[in-house]
């Protein structure tokens, strides 16, 4: 095809960086309609916070990089929990289609308040400096950073993939996904455990919002930039999956890698491309079980 | 008084002051600032272009000829048919006499043709298509702040002449991208300079790592970065991660404001070269007006070329008004064409017949966090480009209004 094998290799290896932040963020997804059933329109939104609390816990209090790899997720998954204790719990009973509509609703209105007060054009947040330089692969130029990313976020796949299958907690909650009552009887707090898990997905956006600061414009709109990017990569994965979504994530990025690299004008629609194909052929998604 | 008295001096009263302002229509001047309030480009203009349209209004006195100057302004949301939407209800409704800033080509090229029939003045300063003064060209439009041309000139020449003869380009997969791009490749060419590649990225695009890195292994001296807003701002900051910059390549931003500079931060753009139209640091008169400005929007921001575009285009709007006596658009952009525009925006600037504002330019080159002294200290001025040499020549155009006469 005329394109060198290296030039080949950094394509692959950038575009399972990109994975990488799908995977995170489709696994937060993934986790919340699986376990509660809600589609969490307000994903790309918390993304944004996570990164906005990373940049203001900078600006205004003077905290670095890495207590903000801890805290903005934290915060922002108060802040979930926050939003399910008020009003996701009441829409519980209701079909998911009222769940999609608030989360979106939520979104716009989070989106348009950091507008207000920060404008579009975006902050500015620079490489931890440990993490600052590259070292030469031979093939291509790696920033120790990105290098970092897809450490940080397989770390992250494999433990919330751990917690969920095989410690007794993940089973508690997939037992509660499946039948909520007959849990309850065995003396579950099962309300306790939903608000937890969106607690925790939302926690999720956050901390991805917080391994892309560095990379990207840290500004309000860069939710709504990816999340229907990671919304596809879930449907492809399978709704509810969580081993599909990581697996997902990661196969997507190289997909669009090497789009990149023969026909870069349909890189940012051969996932939708994808998923189209994956719907016609495979209605569940590539890991979802039929119901 | 009795009353028939009373109705005879009033009558009076009215004729008296009626006759004073008869050419201007409604007894008043109207201004409309129409541009982007809540997205990608309400940074670089939006209620920022507002409060400088009022500035202009206030030093000029408020009034000109006697009528008071009032100023509206809406959000078109990026968008062509609510701009025109817009357009239409301020001038057939409101009485709007001129619209203003009208940044996205889309939607300044809609207002073009609905200030064109309905006979309203268009002050363009958001704006960057140079169709506006081209094909599309108005006898009631001025072109006040940059477009593509310039920009494209002013960094393509420069940089090929100081030895970055070698290019390759990132290109936003739109109109206004591919313009921007082609309008860089023929002035590359024009001082000599090669073009290696060029990559068409999807837009908006969040990752440029893939991108980069074609750009890094083409060799090219010179990476011209054909976007705009995030997309550039995106692009500036993971060059600098895959050490672009310390490779020896120069990374220029084809349409780069101040604001963007600021978001991405010293750190990150130092080096980056580009081409303005003003810049708030460059003289005594350019900071007291910044200052001024400054304050009005709350502190903490400086004004963009835009704004200050902005500014000076409604003061030369209302200075041609009260030298003409008459708020017909014609007419008034026929006075404006007669008066130099020499205010803190710039000095003998001159209005050509295709609606071009034809003022110098400058290429500038972001400092190092090291050199810069005080929040916003960001440009130091490579060079001032005259403005023939920026803007397209009269004749190259095919503006209609020029091949006329």
């Amino acid at each position: 095809m005329g394109i060198p094998l290296p030039v080949l290799f950094g394509q692959l290896l950038l575009g399972l960086i990109n994975g990488a932040f799908y995977a995170v963020l489709s696994l937060g997804l993934a986790l919340i309609f699986g376990l509660l059933n809600i589609i969490n329109f307000a994903h790309g939104a918390q993304y944004m916070m996570g990164a906005f609390v990373a940049w203001l816990m900078l600006t205004m209090l003077g905290i670095g990089y890495w207590p903000a790899l801890v805290i903005a997720p934290l915060v922002v998954g108060l802040f979930g929990i926050a939003v399910e204790r008020t009003m996701l719990r009441r829409l519980a009973k209701l079909d998911p289609l009222y769940g999609l509509l608030l989360t979106f609703g939520l979104a716009l209105v989070i989106e348009g308040l950091f507008r207000n007060f920060y404008g579009v054009s975006g902050q500015p947040y620079a490489v931890p400096s440990a993490l600052q330089g590259g070292v030469n692969l031979g093939f291509m130029f790696l920033p120790i950073y990105r290098g970092f990313v897809v450490v940080a976020s397989l770390a992250i796949c494999l433990g919330s993939w751990l917690l969920i299958e095989k410690t007794k907690l993940g089973a508690l909650l997939r037992a509660a996904t499946e039948n909520p009552s007959l849990v309850r009887a065995f003396g579950v707090n099962v309300p306790l455990m939903i608000t937890a898990t969106y607690g925790f997905g939302a926690a999720l956006a956050g901390l991805a919002g917080v391994l892309a600061a560095p990379v990207y414009s840290v500004n309000p709109l860069m939710g709504s930039d990816i999340i229907i990017v990671v919304f596809a990569v879930v449907v492809i994965g399978g709704m509810g999956s969580i081993l599909g979504s990581v697996l997902t994530g990661f196969g997507l990025g190289l997909v669009e890698g090497l789009t990149k690299v023969f026909y870069p004008q349909a890189s940012s629609t051969i996932i939708f491309v994808i998923m189209a194909i994956v719907l016609l052929v495979k209605p569940a998604g590539l890991f979802g079980k039929a119901s | 008084m009795n009353l028939r008295k009373w109705a005879f001096v009033s009558a009076f009263a009215l004729i008296a002051a009626g006759g004073a302002q008869a050419q201007i229509s409604d007894n008043v001047v109207k201004i409309g600032v129409l541009n982007d309030q809540s997205g990608a480009y309400s940074d670089l203009s939006g209620k920022g272009s507002v409060v400088a349209a009022q500035m202009a209004i206030d030093d000029f006195g408020g009034k000109v000829k006697g009528a008071p100057v009032q100023l509206i302004s809406a959000d078109h949301q990026n968008k062509p048919d609510v701009g025109s939407a817009i357009a239409n209800r301020w001038i057939d409704e409101d009485k709007v006499d001129a619209i203003v800033d009208v940044p996205t080509s889309s939607v300044a090229l809609a207002i073009q043709e609905i200030t064109r029939t309905k006979n309203r003045v268009h002050l363009n300063s958001g704006a960057g298509s140079s169709a506006l003064t081209g094909e599309k060209c108005s006898p009631t439009m001025v072109h006040w702040s940059y477009d593509t041309y310039a920009q494209a000139h002013g960094t393509g020449i420069a940089l090929t002449k100081q030895g970055g003869d070698s290019w390759f380009f990132i290109t936003a997969d739109y109109a206004f991208g591919n313009a921007l791009r082609d309008d860089t490749m023929a002035a590359v060419k024009e001082a000599g300079g090669k073009v290696l590649g060029a990559v068409s990225a999807p837009f908006p695009n969040t990752d440029f790592s893939s991108f980069l890195l074609q750009a890094q292994g083409s060799g090219a001296k010179v990476i011209g970065l054909a976007n705009a807003g995030s997309d550039t701002i995106n692009a500036i900051k993971q060059a600098h991660e895959f050490g672009l910059d310390k490779s020896g390549q120069k990374l220029t931003g084809l349409l780069t404001f101040i604001t963007d500079v600021h978001s991405i931060g010293l750190e990150t753009a130092q080096g980056l070269v580009l081409t303005d139209s003003w810049y708030w640091d460059t003289n005594d008169e350019t900071r007291a007006w910044a200052k001024r400005w400054s304050e009005k929007m709350g502190g903490g921001r400086m004004p963009t070329s835009v704004h200050a575009g902005v500014y000076s285009a409604v003061m030369h709007y209302l200075k041609a008004i009260d030298k003409s006596g008459t708020d017909e658009a014609k007419k008034v952009v026929d006075t404006m064409r007669t008066i130099p525009v020499n205010d803190m925006y710039t000095k003998n600037g001159k209005i050509r017949a295709d609606g071009r504002m034809v003022h110098d330019m400058m290429l500038v080159q972001v400092k190092k966090p090291s050199e810069s002294k005080y929040p916003w200290d960001y440009y130091n001025v490579l060079r001032t480009i005259p403005g023939d040499e920026a803007y397209r020549p009269l004749d190259k155009g095919n503006c209609p209004l020029v091949a006329g006469k």
